[in-house]
């Protein structure tokens, strides 16, 4: 196991040390014992002479390192699963299985993931293996996968007793693009760099941001601190952004009028903000791999100044009344929890984490860019519940325009140095990994290159992968009539899941 | 016969009176006043997509539905006015002519077989079960406050400030007739009519599968149905002394303020969860209870 301290990182693949399947799996094992300060990042596969090799990517928080360590796995050869010890796993085990037919003798739910078109295991998406509830007064209510408000598509069963939900099982897939395969086969960098933006239309920052850091580790480029400081803002405004329409989604779903109109107003000067940056209203065309297509000259920066002054007045006001307003935190308490430890066994990440008490941040974890300087200190609710996740978002608002402002005043004393060049071919064999704290938790971006220098594998990961899990058990005993709440309340991908 | 013109012209503004109301209080303009007259009668135009797995009672129920309101409405008066149809306890007839209306829906919505439509019936037929206490209890007392049992006879010896009728008493039916017409008509805090979430709805995923002429139709019931309780609550002011044109504008009035409430009710205020529903319509039976003992008492049939 190779244990590095920064992210991101670049790593060369024979450096990554190669250990018997059973040794690999005990040492993943071991790592993921220590407790809640860890968990996976990733598990990539490679095409190797003798079947794949599976690299994971393990991530501990408290030592602010990553560690890789890798294994081959022979071609119809099956191998014990790590997912019975540690749940977090399963999502990663089911990619494999799904995408190079690599078998778990011991794997509890060994379901499709995304139903790739070039799957291994060539199933329909209309034969999901649902479990099944029978007997008494239990009933099956099956939404989807088109969604009432015309969003992403998505099916999901219910097995109810009444009104209760007893269990609910998320099919996704149909939004499945292959966008990683897109990525591997672009031959050039703005290609990329678009495609990276449109891998979850919500977290555009997040995902161009991990992607451009993934290049630039790749091609040894620095961005200088101006670049960093304009990204750390774009990513905040982001997060900004999509929090304040979640809380007017959320008032529309508990059919709180004021709530909803006033916080969707409320999102349109953070939104049109990026329009006067970079014109586009989600950030795109804004970052690029070494640098920023639009400046942030002192003229925008007075304008967002001016902007956030008076959405601070708004929103302040507006979140005091929701919060106090009795009918709405009704609503919201004690519905839809998820406790500690559950969030910790299913790996969840990022907001869906912090709501109940587990502090996952990468900006405080594995901090990158101008976030190292900045001390960052996370947003932790301890509920679980709806009203958790609500009050996350409320304060991580708050938190990113106190952050915003902090870095507006740095930013007017610094002068600019020019942009580097970014050249086409990366480092040879070469594995890179960046994390990005967006909205939603960590984006993980793995980037592998070939002995050409070109991109032999780029691997995704968005946070809903751990998260649409936390939903699943949200809704559990809880009322049917609750479920839409307990989705908002997360916000999870589509797009971001199925890749 | 004024009674029912009355119902019918309230029933072309009211809706539109709350959506405007919920819309200025959201910060927008919102629809004209008659947006929903104009959807009625787009609707009424088109032809209706029937699913074929429903059989006929799914094509029946909205015009049986839409019957029992227009029959309901030929019960109320106005003021001294009699109603079209008055007869002995035909405040009972009301509300179980409000029943059936429910009921033949209900029907319908499981007729499609639809796992969400079922829900939705099986929450309507439960809310419409609770909240009969109520509306009974409430005008039980007042037949025994006034010795009548139709609405007519009711409501030509009892007003706001006549005789023998406290303010308490009439502020508490007040209250309780308007959450009762909240709940019969689908409203906040019960059910929220502008929801697009299938699994939380209760009358709207009913009516998911009708469409055209069906879909009018039971759009113009439940207009009326706000109109009929609008109605009712007119007739608590409308005093036998004014004149016509005075007890017109009252009872506009009182409508236009009933609609006005209702739209704030909707603004200021989430909606309840589905399990305190029941809790909360119960609250409204012991409401229509405390109702009952004022009576009692000012009628001296319970001496403390």
């Amino acid at each position: 196991m190779i244990t590095i301290h920064h992210l991101p990182l670049a790593v060369r693949l024979d450096e990554i040390p190669v250990v018997s399947v059973e040794e690999a799996f005990a040492c993943i094992n071991q790592y993921l014992r220590v407790g809640q300060s860890r968990h996976v990042f990733h598990m990539v596969a490679l095409p190797h002479t003798d079947g794949h090799r599976v690299i994971t990517v393990l991530a501990d928080d408290h030592t602010h390192s990553v560690s890789l360590t890798s294994c081959i796995v022979r071609t119809g050869n099956p191998v014990p699963s790590l997912t019975p010890s540690n749940a977090q796993m399963h999502i990663f085990e089911r990619d494999l299985w799904e995408r190079y037919g690599l078998e778990f003798t011991d794997h509890p739910w060994c379901k499709p993931v995304r139903f790739p078109v070039d799957s291994f295991h060539r199933k329909g998406i209309d034969d999901y293996p649902f479990f099944r509830l029978e007997g008494g007064e239990s009933h099956e209510v099956g939404v989807g996968p088109i969604h009432a408000g015309v969003i992403e598509p998505g099916h999901f069963r219910f097995q109810c007793t009444g009104e209760d939900v007893v269990h609910l099982e998320i099919k996704l897939g149909y939004q499945h693009r292959d966008v990683e395969g897109e990525l591997e086969r672009a031959r050039t960098l703005q290609r990329r760099s678009v495609l990276a933006e449109s891998i979850a239309g919500d977290t555009t920052i997040g995902h161009a941001w991990a992607h451009a850091m993934a290049i630039e580790v790749l091609t040894e480029q620095q961005c200088d601190p101006i670049t960093e400081h304009e990204r750390v803002i774009a990513l905040e405004l982001e997060r900004m952004a999509i929090h304040v329409g979640d809380l007017g989604a959320l008032s529309l779903d508990v059919a709180w009028q004021l709530g909803s109109s006033y916080f969707g107003a409320l999102r349109t000067p953070l939104i049109n903000f990026f329009q006067l940056w970079c014109g586009n209203r989600f950030g795109k065309g804004l970052i690029r791999p070494g640098r920023n297509r639009f400046p942030l000259d002192e003229e925008r920066r007075k304008a967002m100044r001016l902007m956030l002054a008076q959405f601070e007045k708004k929103f302040t006001l507006l979140a005091n009344e929701m919060f106090s307003l009795p009918s709405v935190v009704a609503r919201f308490e004690g519905t839809g929890v998820v406790t500690h430890d559950q969030v910790a066994a299913i790996g969840a990440v990022g907001m869906s984490a912090r709501m109940s008490g587990l502090g996952r941040d990468i900006r405080r974890s594995h901090p990158h860019g101008s976030y190292r300087a900045l001390d960052h200190v996370s947003v932790i609710e301890h509920g679980g519940d709806v009203l958790a996740r609500a009050a996350v978002r409320r304060r991580e608002v708050d938190a990113s325009m106190r952050r915003i402002r902090i870095v507006l005043n740095e930013l007017s004393e610094m002068s600019g140095s020019d942009a580097p060049t970014v050249p086409s071919t990366f480092t040879p064999n070469t594995l890179a990994i960046s994390a990005v704290e967006a909205w939603r938790g960590e984006v993980v971006h793995v980037a592998v290159t070939d002995q050409d220098g070109q991109i032999q594998a780029y691997r995704i990961k968005d946070p809903s992968m751990h998260n649409w899990f936390a939903l699943a058990l949200a809704v559990r005993n809880n009322e049917i009539s609750d479920f839409p709440i307990c989705n908002k309340s997360f916000d999870l991908s589509y797009c971001g899941h199925d890749l | 016969m004024i009674a029912l013109v009355v119902i019918l012209v309230v029933a072309l503004f009211f809706i539109g009176i709350v959506n405007r109301t919920k819309s200025l209080l959201g910060g927008r303009v919102g629809p004209g006043l008659f947006q929903h007259v104009h959807d009625v009668v787009r609707l009424f135009r088109k032809g209706a997509v029937i699913s074929t797995t429903s059989s006929i009672v799914f094509r029946l129920a909205p015009t049986i539905s839409f019957v029992a309101i227009l029959m309901a409405c030929t019960l109320i008066p106005f003021g001294t006015q009699p109603a079209l149809l008055p007869f002995q306890y035909d405040v009972v007839a009301f509300a179980y002519l409000l029943a059936l209306s429910r009921f033949v829906m209900i029907l319908a919505a499981l007729d499609t077989g639809s796992p969400f439509e079922g829900m939705g019936a099986n929450r309507e037929g439960i809310y419409g079960m609770l909240v009969e206490p109520a509306f009974f209890v409430v005008f039980g007392s007042l037949a025994i406050l006034t010795g009548h049992t139709s609405f007519t006879e009711l409501f030509s010896t009892l007003h706001v400030g006549s005789g023998g009728v406290s303010i308490l008493i009439s502020v508490l039916a007040v209250y309780v007739i308007l959450q009762i017409a909240m709940i019969e008509s689908s409203r906040l805090p019960i059910d929220d009519p502008k929801t697009h979430l299938e699994l939380t709805m209760i009358h709207e995923v009913m009516i998911l599968d009708h469409s055209g002429f069906d879909l009018g139709l039971i759009m113009v019931s439940s207009s009326m149905k706000f109109a009929l309780f609008g109605l009712l609550l007119a007739n608590f002011h409308l005093t036998p002394s004014a004149p016509l044109w005075l007890l017109l504008i009252i009872a506009f009035g009182v409508n236009i303020v009933f609609a006005m409430t209702v739209g704030a009710i909707e603004s200021f205020r989430a909606r309840n969860r589905m399990k305190r529903n029941p809790q909360f319509i119960l609250t409204l039976t012991s409401v229509a209870v405390l109702i009952y003992f004022s009576v009692l008492i000012l009628t001296n049939k319970l001496v403390l």
